[in-house]
């Protein structure tokens, strides 16, 4: 499928991420787990972000909806959504952008569906919030069609969410999201909690709306393997940082960062010759006290004294990849 | 675990201020004797003054020689010496005064040292029947909780009967067939009716640590059960079991000032719910003594303040979602 | 359907065990309560002695089963026996006098505090870094504290006796013909002191308990995603947090009940308030055994029943309640 690269000045993007910091303040000092991040989406594509456990990749998807609570908030940076800046919007105007045209999936494993509703009402009242003039019946036949989308059956409409299945409840979700046919979709680690089978339907599903809706994906995972097939474009976040960016399908064939190289490794190829699986020694770092110079250097097997001594910036490595490392492979798997 | 948890309880402003009002109170049971000026039951000062010296005279009565070496004699001695006795009746209802400052009530006992005597007889029995039940809660939650099966379900079955059936009502009429002799029987009643809350709280956090990782792991390991109880879930519940302790001090407290107040504790003992109760009876409120009833009220809900203070303190360090942002 | 009829029999069983506990109790007690009768009988020929406890059921020539019998087919009739204190008046009257106010003043009470409770609770929390939620919190904490009584006799004091505002106590001007309007503004105006001192003590259990429950609902993440999905505030306060918090509350429901009759019980018998409470003073002043354990047995009963109707209440709220989940 022809996809737009960010780049192009032709149009507008769907969303635009320039030098976002984000964070927690916590007793002992700012934990910035979104570290000058900087991302474009076109409209239409499917842009994957892939990372371990607390890279802030969640605290990305929530900074660009303006999810950010209690001591969590934006320190400096720009969002741009369809060209409109929501950084500093007046929370007001964000709730009228809420849902109706950027609309977020989150995990299943979480507690996201109220347990005291039944899941017409949950999926009608997003509809109600935002169309006053709709009626209540109009916005269950919607829920109805929007549950049918993902392939439930109307009479769950009366059911409560402890009587889903984890698989289920996660493609309420979708619906959920999907009831204003907004035009950007933020999913936060959809397929996690689910096992293999069920991951599989999903994403089958959520590629098949996208075709059939149009609408533009951001896919948050810390499991590369899923964004194999769907993704457009692939940003890989470590430690609060973009450590490798480009066009998915070349990434995969021939990833420049270590982390990312790790990252595959960690996984098993269906093609191709069989080869030892390998991983990523260590943990993450704290980021209260991210180490000197690269963030990944302490755990990088390619590590030289110039990783620790001098951050690595995002380097154009030609053809809309970008790559943050002192010592990019530039080879081939 | 423990000592960090003491450490934090007194680095938290509330518990800190509760604690310091607790300290307070125990010092003045503790030092009773000399902060009072009168014994709480007396009604008079008595003065005794000698007026002269004492004199000694001695008569002999009789003398005998039954034997050559022998004398036996018998004789008196009697001491005479003038006294002065001072009998001050202390006033009746008295208004407070310079001698009294916070008056008398209706047999003319000083008002002042009744409540700070009270004071001892109040935090005896709150502190006492706290731990009493603390202990009796604790023990049973961890039988049933650690244990499960047969055990738990019978210790839960008669905690949630004795949790419906209301605890007033049943202290009252418990206590209406006791007689009591000292405040040992308060404590027992008190202790019998209020075990069944905590019990049912500190179940359900044994029941949590249970299956944490680290205790069954601890299992795995092949640990002796009172190992693992003692020093795995014990520790981690020290926050709750300290919470529970001092709502079980305050609710023992209240009760033993209510059942004195009604009539039901045993009267002769000076408490701060008995002066409550001799007040009542004797009509303070009709002729608007406020300075007997007020006080004996303000040291109770001084009392229980401290502990909501400390327990407000305890409930932020063990749920975060409650401390201040 | 199976988890009403199961509470349904944990009322009833647990009905069961409060009357033996009430028939075993006094037989467990050192001390016999015929002496304390028939010591203040004096003057009473030793034949008429032995009928009079025939009478009052205190004959200890049947064996125990026996007896508990007895008593259990008396309690079904409704023959709780003849007041001691009273004599010769049934207990079943006695009861039905002083019934009704209790059920008047503690019913409406318990009503009020709950209601009023919850809603501060839910405010409280909602906006919890007010100074007004932190003052509103420090309050009734410390209102808590206070013994029930002696609030109300503080409210005496002050109301009765300082501003002479309100009645020093009882249900009623007895000088009112009963039934009529006077009459009907008099019981309005003896129960506001009452009622005064039971709901403010009882109101900060309920707020508190709210405040805290509802704290700890809104940091849950289906709040987040109301959040998201651009639902109103008030939407999100009443069917998101609050419907969630409130289960809680409910399900405890019986055992702050029980805080609150004890609370009422005395409060009755500060105010002289011809409930019963006051009764069960009386009575136990009086040694009057039939009409103390009678009224321990109402009590019990109703904080009961009221339990049960919390529970098909919680079947209501709760969906996973419905389906047997808990």
């Amino acid at each position: 499928m022809a996809e737009e690269i960010q780049g192009t000045e032709k149009e507008t993007a769907m969303l635009e991420v320039r030098h976002l910091k984000a964070g927690y303040g916590t007793l002992k000092g700012f934990v910035r787990a979104v570290d000058d991040v900087s991302l474009s989406l076109a409209k239409g594509g499917f842009l994957g972000i892939a990372g371990e456990s607390g890279c802030g990749k969640s605290t990305l998807a929530y900074a660009i909806m303006r999810l950010l609570k209690d001591n969590a908030r934006i320190e400096s940076g720009e969002v741009l959504f369809k060209g409109r800046e929501l950084v500093g919007l007046p929370e007001s105007e964000m709730r009228k952008l809420r849902w109706a045209e950027i609309a977020m999936v989150f995990q299943s494993a979480m507690n996201a569906l109220n347990p005291v509703l039944s899941v017409g009402e949950q999926l009608s009242d997003a509809a109600l919030a935002h169309r006053p003039d709709m009626k209540k019946k109009e916005a269950m036949d919607l829920a109805v069609e929007m549950l049918e989308l993902v392939d439930i059956n109307a009479d769950r409409l009366k059911s409560y969410p402890h009587q889903l299945s984890g698989g289920m409840k996660q493609r309420v979700m979708i619906a959920m999201a999907l009831m204003l046919k907004p035009d950007l979709l933020i999913m936060d680690e959809p397929t996690t909690a689910l096992d293999v089978v069920v991951q599989r339907t999903i994403i089958e599903k959520i590629d098949d709306l996208r075709k059939k809706l149009g609408f533009s994906v951001i896919f948050i995972t810390h499991d590369l393997s899923l964004l194999v097939e769907i993704s457009d474009t692939l940003a890989v976040m470590y430690a609060g940082k973009i450590c490798e960016y480009g066009r998915a399908a070349e990434l995969f064939e021939s990833a420049h960062h270590p982390y990312t190289r790790g990252l595959m490794n960690s996984f098993p190829t269906l093609t191709g010759p069989i080869s030892r699986m390998g991983g990523i020694e260590g943990h993450a770092p704290d980021l209260l006290a991210p180490p000197p110079g690269c963030r990944f250097a302490p755990r990088c097997p390619k590590a030289g004294p110039e990783c620790s001594a001098r951050e690595p910036e995002l380097v154009d490595m030609g053809g809309g990849r970008l790559c943050a490392c002192h010592k990019p492979e530039v080879s081939n798997a | 675990m423990i000592r960090d948890f003491f450490k934090t309880l007194v680095s938290n402003r509330k518990s800190l201020v509760g604690l310091c009002i607790l300290g307070f109170l125990v010092f003045v049971a503790l030092l009773a004797p000399v902060i009072a000026p009168y014994d709480p039951k007396a009604d008079r000062t008595v003065t005794i003054k000698p007026l002269t010296e004492a004199d000694r005279t001695e008569d002999e009565l009789s003398s005998d020689t039954p034997a050559d070496d022998e004398d036996l004699s018998t004789y008196r001695v009697t001491t005479t010496q003038d006294f002065e006795k001072h009998t001050k009746y202390f006033p009746l209802r008295a208004k407070p005064s310079a001698k009294h400052i916070l008056g008398t009530n209706h047999a003319g006992n000083d008002l002042f040292s009744q409540l700070v005597w009270g004071s001892r007889t109040s935090l005896l029995v709150g502190l006492g029947t706290g731990l009493f039940v603390t202990f009796i809660s604790l023990t049973l939650a961890l039988l049933a909780g650690y244990l499960g099966g047969a055990a738990d379900d019978i210790i839960s079955f008669i905690t949630n009967i004795m949790l419906v059936i209301p605890g007033l009502p049943l202290m009252i009429v418990i206590a209406a067939y006791v007689t009591m002799k000292g405040v040992f029987p308060i404590v027992l009643i008190l202790g019998l009716t209020d075990w069944p809350y905590p019990t049912r709280v500190l179940r359900s956090q044994v029941l949590t640590l249970k299956n944490r990782d680290f205790v069954r792991v601890s299992k795995a390991l092949g640990e002796k059960t009172s190992f693992v109880v003692f020093r795995e879930i014990l520790p981690n519940m020290i926050s709750i079991v300290m919470a529970e302790f001092f709502q079980a001090c305050m609710s023992a407290m209240l009760g033993e000032a209510t059942l004195e107040f009604i009539g039901l504790g045993n009267l002769s003992v000076v408490s701060w719910g008995t002066i409550l109760y001799w007040a009542q009876t004797n009509g303070a409120l009709l002729s608007g003594a406020w300075w007997w009833f007020l006080p004996p009220g303000l040291c109770i809900a001084l009392m229980g303040t401290a502990f909501i203070l400390i327990n407000f303190a305890i409930d932020e360090i063990s749920n975060p979602k409650l401390r201040r942002r | 359907m199976k988890y009403l009829l199961r509470k349904l029999g944990m009322l009833l069983f647990t009905l069961f065990v409060a009357l033996t506990l009430n028939f075993f109790l006094p037989r467990l007690m050192p001390g016999d309560p015929a002496q304390a009768l028939l010591g203040k009988m004096e003057g009473v020929p030793p034949e008429q002695l032995d009928s009079i406890r025939a009478a009052f059921g205190l004959d200890t020539k049947d064996s125990l089963g026996v007896q508990y019998w007895h008593y259990l087919v008396n309690t079904a009739k409704g023959n709780f026996g003849v007041s001691f204190s009273r004599f010769p008046m049934p207990v079943a009257d006695v009861m039905r006098i002083a019934v009704p106010w209790s059920l008047g003043l503690m019913g409406l009470c318990t009503i009020i505090s709950f209601i009023v409770g919850t809603l501060i609770g839910i405010a409280a929390a909602w906006k919890r870094e007010t100074k007004l939620a932190s003052f509103t919190v420090g309050f009734f904490s410390f209102i808590r504290s206070f013994p029930y009584f002696w609030l109300g006799l503080v409210f005496v004091y002050l109301f009765a006796f300082k501003l002479r505002a309100l009645p020093l106590g009882g249900a009623y001007d007895t000088d009112a013909v009963r039934g009529s309007w006077a009459w009907w503004g008099s019981v309005l105006q003896h129960g506001i002191l009452p009622a005064l001192t039971i709901c403010m003590s009882s109101i900060g259990g309920w707020m508190l308990t709210m405040r805290n429950n509802m704290i700890n609902v809104l940091a849950e993440d289906y709040i987040t995603v109301a959040v998201a999905k651009g639902l109103s505030l008030r939407r999100i306060k009443s069917l998101y947090a609050a419907k969630n918090a409130i289960l809680p509350s409910v399900t405890g429901f019986a055992m702050s009940l029980g805080f609150v009759v004890g609370g009422g019980l005395v409060t009755e018998m500060v105010f002289s308030y011809p409930g019963v409470g006051y009764m069960l003073l009386q009575a136990v002043n009086a040694k009057d055994y039939p009409l103390m354990q009678t009224i321990f047995l109402f009590i019990a009963a109703a904080v009961l029943v009221a339990n049960f109707i919390a529970d098909i209440a919680i079947m209501f709220l709760d969906p996973r309640v419905r389906d047997g989940a808990k």
